[in-house]
């Protein structure tokens, strides 16, 4: 980056999403989700649209899918470089793509399917996921016109500038059957026009789309920092992505308490609390403050076998859920669920800081209104206070 | 110690370690303020007489005041019946010098005539840049919405004290169960302190003003160094309780009593420098608090003299907390100085739980003129490049940082807050809301307004509880207005205003200071 005011620059924006998954873990091909985010089309621009698709690689489940754009030949060539000194590269192929129209200039866009070398992983330490995040945040930040966009195991993200129904028919989504679809349309409010700043926005296995503008960006940035994270993608929804690796991954919180950690309970909520659980919620306001992500948003992110959609702390975006036999959809609006499902057998508006969470395997839907698990309506958000274990 | 007094406009000077010779016949030195009175509107009720600590008024037929030792304090003026005073500062007294100001001509004729140190007290009164003034905050629009404090839920609360890197939790019957051990924390409702000011510097009143103020705000004050008088015992939950060179009143039920400890290394307005009240202010109320004979000097050295270094302080902090069972924080307060980042550090990694820096701009009750206007660095600074050593280091959350000397408004400490602190201190502006008008003769001990003195004639003209009811409600006042400025800003929570300088841009800053602060010049955007 040329400047270090470029370093921290950042896109925010407006947006639609919609997200689908089988509880049953059944595959569709991405057909449906292009239906759901082509209708919400008047909440994008144009200038970014994006997917993530869960369960797309079975036969190559055991590797590292590392999706990777470049703009130029000699970015290409440093990167695969980098990425036979640390992994065994067991496959490469460009992208399948689909000429469109609509899609202009596209960056090379290859895929690899890759496992760190053992040798390599024992020099530094670390968990393989630790070393395929450490090595792409190396390209990312290191290598001038390459990005990893992608590099979780059987999941893929697929973005571009332009409408997410075109993008959908550019990568040609409907090739691929995934059990988790998540989608999003991009309204930035500016734009260097590159595709690397559009949504999903992903780490490892975790993907997440964001209709919202983070307002604590600056403290959640430094506090990411702290842990090594570095903020390459000039996107405020990085943050987020970073977030959940940090508090589920390293810090192994479970996926509620993360929730409740990004769109924490308010005090007063707290203070009924019955103990333990009040000592638990003021111990995660105290040690992870600088996590609340503040101001509006409503993200849906996926990791392997799970989708959870989340609202900010008082609700300043749309999110809807909604039911159907053993599907369950989110979208910014009832219409995005529609368009996947015509006859839904319920629908409902998460309240405020009130994660939805599916489980492949599992029935229940956290957050659904009706079951024991949680409370329709404003109550106090402190979910992990009140499910039951996951 | 023989405190020379010059006569002349009220200042004092210490002499130095070779014997001074006082020179009798002093130079002239125009006063600083012209006392006038119209005898017209005077109902000649000596009012004047009696309110004037200085005693600058004398009575020949009518009120009379010798200018010279007039020190602007604006008491007899305030409280004329009559209003038939009137204090303005004296003009053109001397002529225009840039170089030689008229401070500089004073305070070299003083030093002159006694060979002393000239004393002062409050903050240092230069102007120095005020990089406050250069900072803006960020507001919303269109993009996120703003949020209405008066309809939506605002958060001030803090929290001080260390927190740990990670919580440590477990799925117990279907329950998430907390591992983490949490170290002690103070809880306060807004994130403002009151900063130390000793009984001994401040009256007893005022100092139970501050008490009684903070226990209905639901934040802390702070003893000073001076101990704890038995009348404030039952505000010491809500206390600091220093623990400074002088160790006056420190016994284990003084740190038991408070709500955390202090160890002073150094205060803002005279870094590397101890504190002397004169043995003349030394009452049987003091000498019982500080545990010191009655009218001997109280002497606080420069360094505590059982900390010469690190390792030492280290120690010193270990040692107070086993006294306390390691139930309350322990808090480090140091004045910003040149390498007050790596100086942090070393205390947060020596066992601070809160490391409180004071700016150079920072109060005093007394401290030599030099040393006040000279030594030190801006408190901005120093919160940027102590919260960013910390971050680098990856030890931020071991401590809180409490940010001191100089804030004047909400505005201050959102911006101290923005650039990386946990809380505020005021202690000048705590004064203020007093009475204080700002003389900076808190020194002398007569101060008219019945703060910064003993003299029971003095001290009564505050009532402790009316004083509280103006610090509560000056707390009220920035606690709203921090409020108001969250909800422009789209946040509804201190924490995720703390350490955002994202939301801070500069304005008229130079590059150097820029990096420093870690703030983007306005006009770039996000």
């Amino acid at each position: 980056m040329s400047s270090r005011f470029d370093r921290g620059a950042r896109n925010i924006s407006g947006c639609g999403l919609s997200g689908m998954m089988s509880l049953r873990g059944e595959r569709v091909s991405g057909t449906a989700i292009r239906e759901s985010i082509a209708i919400l089309h008047d909440r994008s621009n144009g200038l970014g649209g994006g997917f993530a698709a869960y369960g797309i690689y079975p036969e190559r489940a055991e590797q590292f899918a590392l999706h990777i754009m470049y703009y130029s030949p000699q970015a290409q060539e440093l990167t695969e470089e980098a990425l036979e000194a640390g992994f065994d590269v067991v496959h490469d192929e460009r992208l399948p793509t689909r000429p469109s129209r609509h899609i202009a200039d596209p960056p090379a866009l290859m895929r690899y399917f890759v496992s760190p070398r053992r040798a390599r992983l024992a020099e530094a330490g670390l968990t393989a996921e630790d070393y395929v995040l450490e090595r792409v945040m190396h390209i990312n930040a290191g290598i001038e016109g390459a990005f990893v966009f992608s590099s979780g195991k059987n999941m893929g993200a697929f973005k571009a500038v332009g409408y997410a129904e075109d993008v959908a028919d550019f990568f040609r989504l409907d090739e691929y059957r995934a059990n988790i679809w998540i989608a999003h349309g991009r309204f930035p409010t500016n734009t260097p026009g590159w595709w690397a700043g559009a949504h999903p926005f992903t780490l490892l296995d975790w993907a997440v789309v964001h209709n919202g503008e983070i307002s604590s960006y600056g403290i959640n940035r430094r506090y990411l920092e702290m842990f090594g994270y570095r903020c390459t993608m000039r996107t405020d929804t990085e943050v987020i992505a970073y977030l959940l690796d940090l508090l589920i991954r390293r810090h192994e919180l479970p996926v509620e308490l993360a929730c409740d950690i990004l769109a924490a309970p308010f005090w007063k909520h707290i203070e009924e609390l019955p103990e333990p659980r009040r000592t638990l919620y003021r111990a995660l306001r105290r040690t992870y403050g600088s996590a609340l992500v503040n101001g509006p948003f409503a993200i849906i992110f996926g990791r392997q076998g799970e989708m959870v959609g989340l609202n900010d702390r008082i609700k300043l975006r749309p999110l809807v859920a909604a039911r159907k036999d053993d599907w369950l959809y989110l979208s910014s609006e009832e219409a995005g669920i529609r368009a996947m499902c015509p006859d839904p057998d319920l629908v409902w508006a998460p309240p405020a800081g009130h994660p939805v969470i599916g489980r492949v395997g599992s029935d229940r839907v956290v957050g659904e209104p009706g079951g024991a698990l949680a409370p329709a309506g404003a109550g106090p958000a402190c979910t992990g206070a009140q499910e039951e274990t996951p | 110690m023989t405190t020379t007094s010059t006569g002349g406009d009220g200042e004092r000077a210490r002499p130095a370690a070779t014997a001074p010779r006082a020179v009798r016949a002093p130079l002239y030195r125009p006063p600083e303020f012209r006392w006038e009175h119209d005898p017209e509107r005077c109902a000649r009720c000596k009012r004047c007489l009696q309110q004037c600590g200085f005693r600058a008024i004398s009575w020949q037929d009518g009120p009379v005041a010798d200018p010279a030792l007039c020190v602007g304090c604006h008491r007899c003026e305030a409280f004329c019946p009559q209003q038939a005073i009137t204090i303005r500062p004296n003009p053109q007294y001397l002529r225009p010098h840039s170089l030689w100001s008229e401070a500089h001509r004073r305070n070299l004729w003083l030093q002159a005539e006694t060979g002393g140190v000239l004393l002062t007290g409050m903050g240092n009164d230069l102007p120095y840049p005020i990089l406050w003034d250069h900072l803006l905050l960020d507001a919303c629009q269109v993009t996120n919405p703003s949020i209405d404090p008066l309809r939506e839920p605002m958060e001030l609360r803090t929290h001080l004290g260390a927190a740990p890197d990670r919580l440590e939790v477990a799925w117990e019957g279907g329950r998430p169960e907390l591992r983490t051990e949490m170290p002690p924390v103070l809880e306060l409702e807004t994130p403002i302190v009151f900063a130390a000011m000793s009984y001994g510097s401040i009256s007893l009143h005022a100092q139970k003003a501050l008490a009684m103020a903070a226990e209905e705000c639901g934040i802390l004050w702070n003893t000073g160094e001076g101990g704890l008088h038995a009348d404030l015992r039952p505000y010491a939950h809500r206390a600091f309780v220093q623990c400074a060179s002088g160790r006056f009143g420190v016994t284990p039920e003084y740190l038991q009593a408070g709500a955390a400890i202090e160890i002073k290394i150094g205060q803002g307005a005279k870094p590397g420098i101890g504190g002397h009240l004169p043995g003349e202010k030394v009452s049987q109320q003091v000498s019982e608090t500080r545990m010191i004979p009655a009218g001997s000097d109280a002497l606080s050295p420069a360094p505590q003299h059982d900390i010469y270094s690190i390792e030492d302080l280290r120690q010193l902090i270990y040692a107070l907390k086993e006294a306390t069972a390691y139930q309350k924080p322990v808090s480090v307060k140091i004045a910003a100085v040149h390498n007050v980042a790596a100086i942090a550090s070393g205390i947060v990694r020596a066992g601070a739980d809160i490391i409180y820096l004071d700016g150079f701009r920072g109060g005093t009750g007394a401290a030599p003129t030099v040393i006040r206007d000279h030594l030190g660095i801006p408190i901005e600074i120093a919160v940027a490049v102590v919260d960013q050593q910390l971050r680098e280091e990856g030890i931020r959350q071991r401590a809180s940082i409490i940010a001191a000397g100089g804030i004047r408004s909400s505005a201050d400490a959102a911006k101290a807050i923005a650039l990386g602190a946990d809380a505020v201190a005021i202690g000048t502006g705590a004064l203020l809301a007093l009475g204080c008008t700002l003389c900076q003769k808190c020194y002398t001990g007569r101060c008219s307004w019945g703060i910064a003195t003993q003299d029971p004639a003095l001290t009564r003209r505050l009532d402790p509880y009316l004083g509280s009811l103006r610090l509560a409600n000056l707390i009220r006042a920035w606690s709203a207005e921090l409020e108001e400025i969250l909800g422009a800003m789209g946040l509804n929570a201190i924490e995720s205003l703390r350490g955002s300088r994202e939301r801070l841009r500069g304005l008229g800053l130079d590059r150097a200071t820029l990096d420093i602060l870690g703030v983007k010049p306005a006009g770039v955007g996000a």
